[in-house]
């Protein structure tokens, strides 16, 4: 899988999925659209500054809340490349997986990685770089099974693949 | 070792005769379950499956209800979307404006969820129907989609958390002071990834009512889904209110959790939630202070069955909404509306300067019916208060339950009957 290589986006804990999509918008599923109103209930500059590529970190308990998979495809079709966290609620972990925006937990990580870091993620091994600050972290490495899903961009394509096998 | 009721459900639901803690299952599905802001994307990628169809027409419950009556022509759309899937997929349990409810509270209501299921929904109160002895849970809309085309989904087998529910609750202390209080005392990620399972003595003194809302805000600890053994109690309603067979599974004695707490149902008092986390507990003799209210909400899936309204209506008879405050009553189905109107709950709260609302659950996810504006408070039976989720990100939520709710919407702040 291709490593993620960008600059970072900082957030505390139980960052919910009303915040990261609220409702007002939820009117609309058209990623596009919904990506314009990502975060903006706690960050309202982050979609202008956010670039293709760029990574997400947050401490405990990451898109807890609601189950809009909406919440992840806004992430994603902000540009965002990999969320890491000291941890997921469980539902955001699915979603996320199954639309296949890549994520990892990795609490050492997310506890030191600051706003503006350049972070690379090796999806393969799990390792986190912190270029800026010259640290390295192991991540927590999906099973096997997720990883196939997150490969083939989605449980959509998974299910494909695995009917045409 | 072994096994836990959630975990005797999924074993039996992925053929299997044991599963462990962390295991990687595929489960056939009983019922899965979608809504107007879920379904969509959804149907969406379901399209984009190389399937014919559904895989069972009679399991899949499609209920718009979050923003229906339609609040504008996006959601309009949006339901014209599931309508037509439904029409086209001949979904047996479509549920159209007039007939439908709140998804959790319509579903039990309708005899569509039994013990021994397994089910899952694209919206996070779907660990609601483990008031009833079913592995319920929240999932996503591809999760969803999937369910739709094959009838199976992939789970991570849950460890488990066990809750011994002991005494009787006093009066005015009900099932969301019980799930306000373990919120509180675990935090909103105490149950991350893991069951939680209700059992003791104690469950007897709660009405199937005060069981959903309890298993209903399971996901506002973090849990994978909330579950309640199956006594005479929910089978008296399962055959009330369903045809269907359902399978009553039982923890074994040697199960595994890796916490356990004991409640004493007695000891608990009137909680309130406080912002911006369902974890920001108090107990009514902790607010001291006048906190000043703009509007009381009484509904959702959480708080909108019978028995809610049954006791708001109690706090309300004979009394007054304060002047200024807006008090805004949803009944969560067409028949418990109906009910609430033959008993004259309605009429007690009209009379008493509430609004009485179709079913929806607009003002709960700050959809419409009830936003709020800058700086505005609200106590709300609802589930969440996040910022912003109710309306304007100043704005604050304060959960409680209907008698608290009530009492605040009388007293134009926070209190209970007691206080009035």
């Amino acid at each position: 899988m291709k490593k993620a290589n960008g600059y970072v986006f900082k957030y505390g804990d139980n960052v919910d999925t009303d915040v990261i999509i609220p409702a007002r918008y939820l009117n609309s599923s058209d990623p596009a659209e919904l990506a314009t109103h990502c975060m903006e209930d706690i960050d309202k500059e982050f979609i202008n500054k956010v670039k293709k590529g760029d990574i997400m970190v947050a401490n405990k308990n990451f898109g807890c809340g609601s189950s809009r998979e909406h919440a992840p495809i806004a992430i994603k079709a902000a540009g965002i490349d990999c969320v890491i966290a000291e941890t997921f609620a469980r539902i955001f972990y699915r979603n996320a997986i199954n639309i296949g925006l890549p994520i990892i937990e990795c609490p050492e990580a997310a506890k030191e990685i600051e706003a503006g870091d350049q972070v690379e993620v090796d999806f393969d091994n799990g390792t986190i770089k912190n270029i800026t600050q010259g640290k390295e972290y192991k991540g927590q490495a999906f099973p096997p099974f997720m990883q196939k899903i997150i490969a083939c961009e989605g449980l959509v394509n998974y299910i494909n693949q695995k009917k045409e096998g | 070792m072994g096994m836990t009721m959630t975990q005797k459900i999924l074993a039996a639901h992925a053929g299997l005769e044991r599963v462990v803690a962390g295991q990687l299952i595929e489960a056939d599905l009983d019922l899965v379950l979608g809504n107007d802001i879920t379904s969509p994307v959804a149907i969406r990628e379901m399209e984009k499956m190389k399937v014919d169809g559904v895989f069972h027409k009679d399991k899949i419950a499609l209920v718009p209800d979050h923003f229906v009556p339609n609040k504008d022509i996006k959601s309009a759309e949006h339901c014209k979307c599931v309508r037509e899937f439904a029409l086209r997929n001949e979904i047996t349990n479509y549920f159209e404006v007039g007939e439908m409810g709140i998804e959790h509270a319509l579903l039990p209501e309708k005899g569509l969820t039994v013990a021994g299921d397994v089910i899952i929904g694209a919206d996070s109160h779907t660990c609601t129907y483990g008031a009833l002895g079913a592995f319920s849970t929240g999932v996503g809309s591809t999760d969803m989609a999937a369910g739709m085309a094959t009838g199976k989904a992939w789970f991570k087998v849950p460890a488990a958390i066990k809750f011994n529910l002991v005494g009787k609750p006093s009066s005015w202390v009900s099932g969301k002071d019980v799930i306000l209080h373990i919120i509180g005392m675990i935090g909103v990620d105490g149950a991350l990834y893991r069951s939680m399972e209700f059992v003791g003595e104690g469950i007897k003194h709660l009405t199937m009512d005060d069981r959903f809302t309890i298993a209903n805000m399971a996901i506002e600890a973090g849990g994978k889904n909330g579950i309640f053994p199956v006594d005479d109690l929910a089978i008296a309603y399962m055959k009330e209110h369903s045809k269907r067979n359902f399978t009553v599974y039982e923890a074994d004695e040697d199960a595994e959790y890796e916490e356990e707490y004991t409640i004493d149902l007695s000891t608990l008092r009137p909680t309130i939630a406080f912002p911006h986390l369902p974890e920001n507990t108090k107990t009514i003799d902790e607010v001291t202070e006048d906190i000043k209210v703009d509007q009381v909400v009484i509904g959702s899936c959480t708080n909108g069955r019978l028995d809610d309204l049954r006791c708001a209506a109690k706090v309300l008879k004979g009394r007054h909404v304060k002047k200024g405050l807006r008090c805004i009553i949803i009944p969560a189905t067409q028949a418990i509306y109906l009910q609430a109107m033959e008993e004259g709950l309605i009429k007690i709260f009209i009379e008493a300067g509430a609004v009485v609302s179709t079913p929806t659950c607009g003002p709960c996810l700050g959809g419409y019916m009830g936003i709020l504006a800058e700086k505005e408070r609200c106590v709300s039976t609802t589930n969440r208060n996040f910022v912003g989720r109710m309306g304007h990100i100043t704005s604050e939520i304060y959960l409680a339950s209907p008698a608290v709710a009530a009492a605040s919407a009388v007293a134009g702040v926070i209190s209970w009957p007691e206080r009035l």
